[in-house]
Parts: C-alpha cells; sequence; structure tokens
C-alpha cells in the first residue's frame, strides 16, 4: 500500500491511468515493425559463425542469383561512407579500437555481422544469407576475462585487452588499514553475463528522399539517435527526423543505434529504398550488446565493534569485441559504500575485451556496488557473529550525519537509506521471523531473510549528454495545452505522468493536456530514458515552463481585467481573480486573446501563450531503498522460492504511485532472474549457448511474488522534489534475494556469491561441496 | 515456394488470400491484413506475444502456418474493444490494473485472457496463472497482471 500524500496536488501523488493504456491494449500501438514504407525491402545479417579469425573471402555469387534478392553488401560497399561509430556520450569516434559497422577483414565473436542482404521480403533475405559463403581463418578466441588477461589481444593495433582501466593498484596505506584491522573480511561476486531482452527487439525502418532522412527505431532517446546518425555519417541533423511513437523496452540496449542499424541506414542509403531491419531472438541473444559479466572482490575491514575502518574493490567487467563504449564502469567504486560511513576507499577497475559480443548498459549498471556490498557485510555479519541489520545501523549514513561526503567524495545532504531499513523493519517483524526460521530448520526446512539497502544517483546532470531536458508548452487558443517534451518513453507512462505534473502546475483538467513525445524534430535535444532522469529532468523542464506561461497569464489576465496579477490564479482551466466571482474567465478566453487580439495586450508583451526551458536540475538526485525478502529452499529440488518481499523506497514527491512501483517491480522481477534464472553464457569457443527464450530463461509470473511497497517520501532539491525511480529495482533486488538464499544456507556454511544461484549450485552447496 | 489459397475471417471479416506454404499467420495477420497488433517476442513459441484466438483457442501465431489458418475464424486483439471504443473487460481490467508498461507483451497477454474468460467464464485464479505461465513481460513484474488475474477469476466474482 502506498503512504503518498501530496497536499494541495490534483493529479500529482495519484494513481491516474495511464493515457498511452488505451492504444497499447488495442493493438494500436505503433512499435518499429509496425512501420512500412510502399517499395520497401527487407535486410538479412550474414554473421560469423566462430568468434575470432581473418576472412580470407566472402562469396556472394550463389545468394545475389536467388529470387527477391536486390542487393548484397559488405564492409567495403559501405567504406565510403567511412562511418565514425559514436559512444554513449556522443564521443565520435568511441575510444578504444575502430569500431565499424560491418566486419572489416576480421571477425570478432560469433554472430560479428559480415554481409547483409537486402530483399524483397525477411523470409528471401534469410534464404540468400544462409548462401553466402564466408570463408574465414579461425584463431583460438578470448572467451572470459581470465582468457583476457592472458590470450592474444583481441583487436590486431593494440598491446593488451585492457579496454578501459581506473584506479591503482598497489595502495599501500590502504593496506596497512586492512591488515591492521580487528576483522577483514573479504567477498568475490561472479556475476554472469545477461541479456536485457526487451520483448521487442532492436530495429530500424530507414528511409531517404535527397536530404531528407526519416528513421523509425526501437531506441531510448529519437534526438539522441538524430545527432548519433548526424555524427556517424557526417550528415547535418536538420535533415534527419527520427520517429518513434512505441518502443517495447530498452533496458539500456538502445540507448544508441549500433552496428546493425547503422549498416542497415548505409544499405538504405545506397540502394536509395526504404529499407527495414527487424532483429529477431536469436539475435537478439547472440548479437545485440549484452551486459554485465563482472568479477568483483571486495576486502573490508572492520574494528572489534564492526565499525568500518578501511576498504579496497577489484573490479572487472568483459567489455567483449565491440562495446558501445569501452568501460571500466568507475560508477562501481564511485557509490559502492556511498550509503555506509566509509572512512578509507581504494579500487583498481578494468575492462577487458574479449572474443565475445559487445558491452552495452543494463538497468543500473553499476549495480555490482550494491551486491557486492550487501553480499559481504551479510557474510562480514555472520563471520564476526553481529547481526546484519545491527551491522549496517552501525555503519549506515543516517539523516543526523547529513551534510557528509561520501568516501568517494559525493555529498549527501537528504539520502534517507537508514530511513528505508528503519520503516522496512516495521513490515517484516524480523524477531518473529527468526523464531520461525529456528523452528523451521529443526523440521528440516530452510527459511532465510535478506535485506539491503542503496542510494541511488538518478537524474543525473553530471553526465554531459543528460545535462538537461526540454519542455515546449502551448496554451492553444482553444485553452488545451499542447507539451512538447524531449522525455521517451519505453513503457515508463511519462506521458500520463508529464500531463500530470503539467496539469496541476498550470491549473488545467489532466484531459486537456497532451503530451508529445518520440519525434526528434519536436522540442529541443534531450537523453530521454537514461539514467532514471524523466521524473527529475523532463518534470522540472514542465514545471519551469509551466512557471513562465502562469506569470504570463496573471499579467494578461490582471491587465484585462483591471485586476493586479498577484490576485489572478488558474483553477481547473479557468483564470480567476480573487474576490470578484464574475471577473471568472475561461483559459480559451484569455488565449484567444493572446493570440488573436494583440492590441489588447499589455505594452510590449509578445502574443501567443507559448513558453520553453531547459531545465538542468541538481547534478545528482538520489534515490534511497531498502528491500527485504525471505525465501525458503526445498532441499529436495534446491528451488527457491519467494515468500514475502517488501519494499521500502523514497523517490521524493511520487508522481504517479502506480507507476513508480511498476518501475521498482519491473526492476525486482528482472533482478530475480538474474539472481536465479538468466544466464548468456558461452562454449570454450565462444560460441553462444543460450541462443533462445528456452535456453536463456526470464522469469515468468509464478517466479515474482506479490510485492508489498511502503514509500517515504523526502522531496529532492530539484524542481517539483522527485527523484528518480527507474533503474533501483534492479539495482538493490539481487544484494536482497542473495543474502535471503545464503542466510538460509547458513547452516551449511555456504556463501553462494556466483550467479546464478541454479538449484544446483544450491544442492551442491547444502551437500556441503559447495 | 508453393502458395495456398486460403478463406479465413478475421475479427468477423471475411478473409481470402493466396499465402506461402511456409508463411506463419503472425506473419501473414501482420504483413498481409496490416493487423499489426499482434506481436512477435521470440518466434519460437516462448514468449506468447503473439497469441490470438482461433476458433474459441488461445494459440501462437508464430507456430502456426498461415494455411493451416484456412476455414477458421481468428481474433486478434484488434478485434475485442466494442466498435465505439468500449474496452473489453480483459483491456479494461488491465487499464484499471496497470497491467503494462510498454505494452509489447499485452496483445498476448489480453488474447489469453480473453480466451479463458469468453461467454463469461470464470476460471480459477490458480488456472489464469498458469495460463499467464506462457507469457514473458519484460516490464511490469507481473504485478499488476497478478492483479487482474485475481479480478477475472471465479472467487473473486
Ligand atoms: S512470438 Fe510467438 S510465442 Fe513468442
Ligand atoms: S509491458 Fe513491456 S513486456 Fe510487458
Amino acid at each position: 500500500m502506498s503512504e503518498t500524500k501530496v497536499a494541495a496536488a490534483r493529479f500529482v501523488g495519484q494513481r491516474m491511468p495511464r493515457t498511452e493504456d488505451k492504444r497499447l491494449l488495442t493493438g494500436k500501438g505503433v512499435f518499429v515493425d509496425d512501420v512500412s514504407y510502399p517499395g520497401m525491402l527487407h535486410i538479412a545479417f550474414v554473421r560469423s559463425n566462430v568468434a575470432r579469425g581473418t576472412i580470407k573471402s566472402i562469396d556472394t555469387d550463389a545468394a545475389r542469383s536467388m529470387p527477391g534478392v536486390r542487393a548484397i553488401y559488405t564492409y567495403d560497399d559501405i567504406a565510403k561512407f567511412d562511418i565514425e561509430m559514436v559512444s554513449f556520450y556522443l564521443v565520435s569516434p568511441p575510444p578504444g579500437p575502430k569500431v565499424t559497422a560491418l566486419a572489416n577483414g576480421r571477425v570478432a565473436f560469433v554472430g560479428d555481422p559480415v554481409a547483409m542482404v537486402v530483399a524483397d521480403s525477411r523470409a528471401l533475405a534469410e534464404d540468400a544469407a544462409a548462401a553466402v559463403f564466408v570463408d574465414i581463418d579461425e584463431e583460438p578466441p578470448v572467451v572470459t576475462i581470465e582468457d583476457a588477461k592472458s590470450g592474444a589481444p583481441v583487436h590486431p593495433d593494440v598491446e593488451t585487452n585492457v579496454a578501459a582501466e581506473a584506479g591503482v593498484e598497489e595502495d599501500e596505506d590502504l593496506e596497512e588499514m586492512l591488515s591492521g584491522a580487528a576483522h577483514l573480511i573479504t567477498g568475490t561476486v561472479r556475476h554472469q553475463r545477461i541479456a536485457q531482452a526487451p520483448m521487442e527487439t532492436r530495429g530500424v525502418v530507414f528511409a531517404q528522399n535527397g536530404s531528407d532522412i526519416t528513421i523509425h527505431i526501437a531506441c531510448q532517446s529519437p534526438h539522441m539517435v538524430a545527432r548519433y546518425v548526424a555524427m556517424a555519417f557526417r550528415l547535418p541533423e536538420t535533415g534527419i527526423r527520427v520517429l518513434a511513437k512505441d518502443v517495447g523496452g530498452a533496458f539500456g540496449l538502445k540507448v544508441q543505434p549500433w552496428r546493425e542499424e547503422i549498416a542497415a541506414m548505409a544499405a538504405g542509403m545506397l540502394i536509395g529504398r526504404p529499407v527495414k531491419w527487424i532483429e529477431d531472438r536469436l539475435e537478439n541473444l547472440t548479437a545485440a550488446c549484452p551486459a554485465r559479466e563482472q568479477i568483483c572482490t571486495l576486502r573490508t575491514g572492520f574494528d572489534e565493534n564492526g565499525v568500518m575502518v578501511a576498504s579496497h574493490v577489484d573490479y572487472a567487467v568483459n567489455n567483449g569485441a565491440y562495446p558501445h563504449s569501452p568501460d571500466a564502469n568507475l560508477a562501481v567504486p564511485m557509490f559502492l559504500w556511498a550509503p555506509y560511513k566509509m572512512p578509507r576507499l581504494g579500487f583498481i577497475a578494468r575492462g577487458w575485451h574479449s572474443n565475445t559480443g559487445g558491452l552495452a548498459a543494463y538497468r543500473g549498471p553499476w549495480a555490482m556496488e550494491s551486491l557486492v556490498r550487501e553480499t559481504t557485510l551479510d557474510i562480514a555479519a555472520r563471520r564476526m557473529k553481529i547481526d546484519p541489520i545491527e551491522l549496517r545501523r552501525r555503519n549506515i549514513v543516517t539523516r543526523a550525519d547529513q551534510p557528509t561526503f561520501s568516501s568517494m567524495g559525493i555529498p549527501l545532504e537528504d539520502v534517507t537509506p537508514a530511513e528505508c531499513l528503519e520503516l522496512l523493519l516495521e513490515k517484516i517483524d524480523v524477531p518473529a521471523f527468526r523464531k520461525e526460521q529456528a523452528e523451521a530448520r529443526k523440521a528440516g526446512r530452510y527459511l532465510g531473510f535478506g535485506c539491503a539497502t542503496y542510494i541511488e544517483p538518478t537524474g543525473s546532470t553530471a553526465v554531459p549528454v543528460m545535462a538537461s531536458e526540454m519542455a515546449q508548452l502551448r496554451i492553444e487558443p482553444t485553452g488545451k495545452v499542447s507539451a512538447m517534451m524531449s522525455t521517451f518513453s519505453q513503457g515508463h507512462g511519462t506521458q500520463t505522468t508529464m500531463a500530470q505534473v503539467i496539469a496541476d502546475h498550470l491549473g488545467v483538467p489532466f484531459e486537456d493536456v497532451t503530451v508529445f513525445e518520440g519525434d526528434s524534430t519536436r522540442a529541443g535535444f534531450g537523453p530521454g530514458a537514461a539514467g532514471s532522469r524523466q521524473a527529475v529532468a523532463g518534470g522540472g523542464a514542465a514545471i519551469k515552463t509551466a512557471d513562465i506561461l502562469i506569470e504570463k497569464i496573471k499579467r494578461l489576465a490582471a491587465h484585462l481585467l483591471n485586476a493586479t496579477p498577484d490576485d489572478v490564479r488558474i483553477e481547473d482551466g479557468k483564470v480567476i481573480v480573487s474576490g470578484t466571482k464574475e471577473m471568472t474567465r475561461n483559459l480559451a478566453d484569455i488565449a484567444e486573446i493572446a493570440y488573436n487580439e494583440p492590441d489588447r495586450l499589455p505594452e510590449g508583451m509578445e502574443p501567443g501563450l507559448e513558453a520553453q526551458y531547459r531545465y538542468k536540475g541538481p547534478a545528482m538526485v538520489f534515490a534511497s531503498a531498502a528491500h527485504g525478502c525471505i525465501v525458503e529452499i526445498d532441499a529436495e529440488s534446491g528451488f527457491v522460492e519467494i515468500k514475502r518481499w517488501v519494499v521500502a523506497e523514497d523517490c521524493g514527491v511520487v508522481i504517479n504511485p502506480a507507476v513508480v512501483e511498476g518501475q521498482v517491480a519491473g526492476g525486482v522481477a528482472q533482478g530475480i532472474g538474474q539472481v536465479l534464472l538468466e544466464n548468456l553464457a558461452y562454449d570454450a569457443y565462444g560460441n553462444p549457448t543460450a541462443a533462445t527464450f528456452k535456453d536463456y530463461m526470464l522469469p515468468g509470473i509464478t517466479d515474482v511474488p506479490v510485492l508489498e511497497f511502503h514509500h517515504i517520501t523526502t522531496p529532492s532539491q530539484a524542481e517539483g522534489g522527485f527523484r528518480g525511480a527507474g533503474e533501483g529495482g534492479n539495482i538493490i533486488g539481487p544484494p536482497t534475494l542473495v543474502n535471503a538464499i545464503n542466510d538460509a544456507l547458513a547452516p551449511f556454511g555456504a556463501d553462494l556469491l556466483d550467479l546464478p544461484l541454479t538449484p544446483s549450485k544450491i544442492l551442491a552447496a547444502m551437500e556441503g561441496a559447495g | 515456394m508453393s502458395e495456398h489459397r486460403i478463406e479465413t475471417k478475421v475479427n468477423g471479416e471475411a478473409v481470402a488470400a493466396h499465402v506461402e506454404a511456409r508463411e506463419t499467420l503472425a506473419d501473414f495477420l501482420r504483413g498481409k491484413l496490416g493487423q499489426t497488433g499482434t506481436h512477435l517476442g521470440c518466434e519460437h513459441g516462448v514468449c506468447g506475444a503473439c497469441t490470438v484466438i482461433v476458433d474459441g483457442a488461445p494459440v501462437r501465431a508464430c507456430l502456426m502456418l498461415a494455411v493451416q489458418a484456412d476455414g477458421t475464424a481468428i481474433t486478434t486483439v484488434e478485434g475485442l474493444a466494442d466498435p465505439d471504443g468500449t474496452l473489453h473487460p480483459v483491456q479494461q481490467a488491465l487499464r484499471d490494473e496497470h497491467g503494462l508498461q510498454c505494452g509489447f507483451c499485452t496483445p498476448g497477454i489480453v488474447m489469453t485472457l480473453a480466451a479463458l474468460t469468453a461467454d463469461g467464464a470464470k476460471p480459477a485464479e490458480d488456472a489464469l496463472k498458469d495460463a499467464l505461465t506462457g507469457h514473458i513481460c519484460r516490464c511490469t513484474g507481473y504485478q499488476g497482471i497478478l492483479r487482474v488475474a485475481q479480478r477475472l477469476a471465479g472467487e473473486a466474482a
């Protein structure tokens, strides 16, 4: 149940049904594959079936003569565009070895696109793709992080497989502090590779008419895509219109058009006809850029009272061959101990290249910080024989400690992990559970409780491309409101939440506000859905823009009605002068005058009721949360049943509790999948072993319990008081569940930190082999 | 590729067409009939996004060939709401319970639930949940969908 209350707001804080649902429920959504152009051709890729080698030859003759085949392009055909792939940070070219849209002489992973067939239908394109013969001189691949350390460099012109690096290897002072600590606790978490697996795969429809380019694409921000494409092909951005009405999930995968989308665009330019490429699930699971695959070792020193004295983290991540951007994930050390008082932290973080699919973001890309911290806190508690909750209480940052700085120098002013933890503990009676657990153990039943707390940077403006967001508002002469937003939804419900904010702040009915998104030529550049930022940045932009209009309406109405601006207010679409009922006018009447009767405006006032504002929020807005769950492990099968899951979270002023809870729930479900089911594994030859949804197991409806939600609403310093909520569930969900499982397995002395925690691993631990 | 003539009814309207032997029902509905509400999430029968109702039964349109649809009556998600826009009770329940986010998995879930609750049927909540294990939703964590199952079930009536 929600405990949210926002005084004086009519729509903000309400569980408003979503505007977007009607079209989505009736099949009227427009996803990328729903778009067709007359004369449109279809693309299928020819992909490498070996992980590493030199391309000796590509024989397209047989394929070229097959029915319906219009063209087959290899790297040589698109080389003339001299494409510069652009990183997530809009850096062109991205740091690291050069990335080409199609393989240039070498292949670097199974699934590497080598050529593309353009044909009358996807089926015909696939027929022909199967007939293209690529002769590859195979070499032994580098698959794992361990391989990468010793294996031959994945990319020819570089010396090592280190893709990116940050931190220092040797820190003598820190080592002294650690070795001198009363307790030194070490935990190594291995996180498997996972797939973002949005239900709608990637896809693009490209159409060019002279200098006008129209791109329909599954993406996280049409504005961002327009910039990527302009930079990649060195084209003027103004000629590029990127459209995306509905997107079936993205989760970090669709932040930028990557190799296939860019190659498909090049094909469209070459052939001079509209083209479509829709990724199929096999491609999605083998060639779309996956995520995670990390090994993280955390060493933490505690004094005899369980108070932390110092910590060091060694973090490694598999970047694959062609990551969206070479990444050592600095955010992992940065946020590692942020919700706790850690006097001294040292780190070394490295990203490694390998002959596997390239790394991309996934909801909470830095989530390892919470996973490794919260799981080793539980291990530490068991070793030191301190209750895990008590250990957290001794070290967590409370309101009384603030303002303060984290161990990495991040200013903390209004974070509430301690409050969230206490609220959680009000809802879960842990002492009662411990009794039940002890009783159950006697009967051979294994129950476990786990909790975790965290803070999450949201609405970040510190990352250059995410610095600002824009709203343009128009009160039409009809009195209705059009909002052109640079926000963008892949299920976030921003059409609804932004309308709630705008309707409240302008004082108009919710139904009178129409929010337009998904068109790069509407509103200004905005990064869209990345970094849990849309409520904070988009909401802030909407409020600031509404403020400009309200000022104008007040001045105009005061002038027309012989009042002072301070006496004018707008309520439910009416412009009201305090104390004089007969002076009330419909907003439409005022708007009509504003546009069409300039002579009646105050001296010097610009006609119309239109405004825009580009909002830059605080550098970082933190959301806080604590989650707790109770599991039972079946001793016969090793199967984990989640019996209860409680969420206590603070995302500031809540615009729509149903939308916030939906975001948290979606993240938690993905976290459950990560801990128990999902594994995008490779064999020793670099062959993906989970290429269908039969092998890559996603959580289903019976894998996710009913979640219990409790909100704290500490307004942030951002306009509107909002905090982000998009990624949190997927950051804090995994440690919560891992801790519960390890608590259940405590009688066996097991600390399982090697994801996924499959029944066989759990059984092995119970049999003492783990 | 051999072509075959088929006749079927889609959302109450008669359809006659030539289809390739290998063409799936999903591709036929989407590509030839423009009924793009039927979504393809995996094309191998696991995700359930492509579910449509064929002669009263929920069917994965990616696993059925268009030629097999000869002589059948098919309902897609476009055929559920009243012409005046009134949502089907399943659609309404999903809307009320915030049972969707991106909406990509949604048409399939709508069709499964519509088939199971057709003609006023009120299956047990567990039976509805069982059927929904054949659908993957990557966004919602199933919370709203679980509430919908509860609402549509016999015991809640
Ligand atoms: S598309 Fe048919 S079951 Fe996934
Ligand atoms: S709502 Fe996005 S997959 Fe279900």
